[in-house]
């Protein structure tokens, strides 16, 4: 039964030019072709969208969740990578 | 896709008889994206996948606000103060002018797409040369309907593509629909009388300048479908003059319910 | 190891408390997991029936401007169920699944799409109270605590706000309209009140996982709390549409400053739950029918791809 069914894919849409591609949802589709004009019909009715990727979903590799604190938390106590970290003198302008 | 009416319409620059064959016509094409419409609305809620369920819904609301803008210009044509809706609905099935290949039943997915593939087809090539018709009306709305046709054609060709070069059955199954529908096709670029003066007088395309066009297409699709082009198949024509099918009276049947048992009505 | 185990649900708990979506790759109880599953399929499977009744009048709708409608309507019905079913995969089932479960009467789906579509009202009525009915249930679970789930919904309220408003503009049109359009409304309000109270479920004393539900944020509200809400907010709409809601026990309640209504059959609620109602088999027969007769085009799609691909790789 598992046989006949399409692959899952996972759609971007560009809202916009000049904004990043967005994952806006998944879908059903035999191959790329289908799988771009589906994502159009399915996720474009309300002019949502000016251009569309596709990913076959088991092509995305995520990062593990028991991971988080080891990748993200590091990153927390940078606050010199901030500009609110800088005190800059309120005399001086453009910066 | 609606286009508003234009505020500088040129229907009083037509001689009378002229005119009236612009109606006719106008009406022809409103009554053939309706009937198509119909036909694939009737897929809404059944479709083999959900995917293409919305697709072919979607194709139907284009058709319908194809059908919408042409209806509105008609009854202008007209000049008799009707609604889009009373040219839609109260008219019998004789007066009808829509072409006999989209008043077909669905019946199988590979029927729908290739009933859709044939016309399609006809209609993409033809909205773009519409586009330059010396009726502003006519070109304006067909500016806007061969984006959607475009499209159309696209996921229809993709389509036939598929069922040719799919599985032993769906190929079976488009063999079949074709046998059945082909010989519908040859009406779509058979001009009417209707059809013919209008040609003359410069307000739409020489169906003989669009077959090579839509010849290279459907040749490129049967090719990829590995489907043979059916030769030799006698052509039925008469639904562009009113001469239907058996199938129309049920669809106005339904189509026509509500306007029909509640005459006058707003709705 | 059980301790591990308690510390997880422990804190899966905390972060549902402190308002942090949970994610597919999150740990989370297998309970959880199941009852969303059930949950999100159930919702998926009352859209793509929930076509039905309303793809009943597409090809009957009075106007080209109510056909269109009608039309997108129901079609954005078909976009909700996928949607939903994607959300439901995300945690490990598949469509297919979902489908033979709905297919087989293991699955539920909204029993309010078991009653028939009798006249042109009832889209009035499908859209204005039905929909009005799902939106109160709805628009609570865009803040449900399973992210895919949330995003899921978002996308639906969006998409869903413009039907409750064309269900009530047909009824304003009938309401406005001659006397036997009048009738008409209120003749398919008459058959739509009381299925459309039951579609909150059964009352709080008789909803056990209630609980359960409202703990790990996927249920907001309880049964009666929205069933209280909707009276509430449809009997003025009915008033302004100069229609009778048909319930003899419906009384402002000055104290509750909510209105006191009448008991719901529960006996035919739970009949049609049970399969009974006038349009269960018709339904799901045109689903299971649906589905069979598409499997031909999704196996042609399929082998297609599969060839294309093929030719690909050796060229």
């Amino acid at each position: 039964m598992t046989q006949s069914e399409w692959p899952l894919w996972e759609v971007f849409i560009r809202s916009k030019q000049g904004l990043d591609h967005k994952h806006v949802g998944s879908l059903h589709a035999a191959d790329a072709t289908m799988a771009i004009q589906n994502a159009r019909d399915v996720y474009t009715r309300r002019l949502e969208g000016i251009s569309i990727w596709v990913v076959e979903s088991k092509h995305v590799h995520a990062s593990n969740p028991d991971d988080a604190e080891a990748f993200f938390d590091p990153a927390n106590d940078k606050v010199y990578r901030h500009p609110t970290f800088y005190d800059v003198p309120a005399s001086i302008k453009h910066m | 896709m609606q286009v508003a009416p234009s505020e500088t319409s040129a229907l009083n620059n037509y001689v009378p008889e002229l005119r009236q064959q612009l109606f006719h016509y106008v009406l022809q094409l409103a009554d053939t994206s309706l009937i198509l419409g119909h036909r694939l609305s009737e897929w809404c809620g059944h479709g083999p996948v959900l995917e293409q369920d919305l697709a072919m819904a979607n194709i139907a609301l284009d058709l319908l606000g194809e059908t919408r803008s042409l209806y509105q210009y008609a009854a202008e044509l007209e000049g008799k103060g009707g609604t889009e809706d009373d040219l839609a609905f109260l008219r019998i099935a004789t007066e009808y002018r829509n072409p006999l290949l989209v008043e077909q039943p669905n019946g199988d997915f590979a029927a729908t797409v290739a009933r859709q593939f044939l016309f399609d087809n006809f209609h993409y090539h033809f909205l773009r040369e519409l586009h330059a018709s010396t009726d502003e009306r006519l070109a304006a709305i067909a500016e806007k309907a061969v984006k959607e046709a475009a499209y159309h054609l696209k996921w229809t060709s993709e389509w036939l593509i598929r069922l040719g070069d799919g599985t032993e059955e769906s190929r079976q199954r488009l063999d079949q629909a074709l046998a059945s529908l082909w010989r519908y096709s040859g009406e779509l670029t058979t001009p009417t009388a209707t059809e013919k003066a209008l040609q003359a007088a410069g307000i739409i395309p020489d169906y003989a300048g669009l077959l090579p066009k839509m010849e290279a297409h459907l040749n490129h699709v049967f090719q990829e479908a590995t489907v043979p082009v059916p030769q030799g198949v006698f052509m039925m024509t008469g639904g562009k003059e009113g001469r239907h099918s058996e199938h129309l009276g049920y669809i106005l049947a339904e189509l026509q319910y509500m306007q029909r048992t509640y005459p006058g009505m707003k709705w | 190891m059980e301790t591990v185990e308690i510390n997880l649900e422990e804190q899966f708990q905390a972060r549902i408390d402190a308002d942090i979506s949970i994610e597919p790759k999150d740990w989370m109880p297998d309970a959880y997991r199941k009852t969303l599953i059930r949950q999100i399929s159930q919702h998926a499977h009352s859209e793509l029936v929930g076509m039905l009744p309303e793809g009943n009048w597409i090809t009957r709708a009075p106007s080209l401007k109510r056909k269109s409608i009608l039309l997108s309507k129901v079609q954005d019905e078909a976009g909700h169920g996928l949607y939903l079913y994607s959300a439901a995969e995300t945690l490990g089932t598949t469509r297919d699944q979902m489908l033979a479960d709905l297919h087989s009467g293991k699955a539920k789906y909204s029993s309010i799409f078991n009653y028939p579509t009798l006249s042109w009202a009832d889209m009035g009525t499908v859209g204005w109270l039905v929909d009005g009915a799902a939106i109160l249930n709805q628009v609570p679970l865009c803040r449900t605590s399973y992210g895919p789930y949330a995003r899921a919904m978002v996308r639906v309220c969006k998409e869903e706000s413009f039907h409750q408003r064309q269900g009530f503009e047909i009824m304003q049109t009938l309401c406005e309209g001659t006397p036997v359009q009048k009738e008409m409304a209120q003749e398919a309000l008459n058959r739509w009140w009381w299925p459309t109270l039951m579609m909150f479920g059964p009352k709080d004393a008789d909803s056990p996982n209630t609980a359960q539900s409202m703990n790990w944020r996927i249920k907001r509200f309880t049964n009666d709390e929205l069933r209280q809400k909707f009276v509430d907010m449809m009997v003025p709409q009915a008033e302004f549409l100069g229609l009778t809601v048909p319930d003899p026990a419906l009384k402002w309640n000055e104290t509750k400053q909510g209105y006191d209504f009448g008991d719901v059959n529960w006996e035919e609620f739970w009949n049609v739950v049970k399969g009974n109602g006038m349009c269960n088999k018709d339904r799901l027969g045109a689903r299971v029918k649906a589905h069979e007769e598409g499997a031909w085009v999704r196996e042609a799609a399929l082998a297609h791809a599969k060839k294309r691909a093929e030719r690909a790789e050796a060229a």
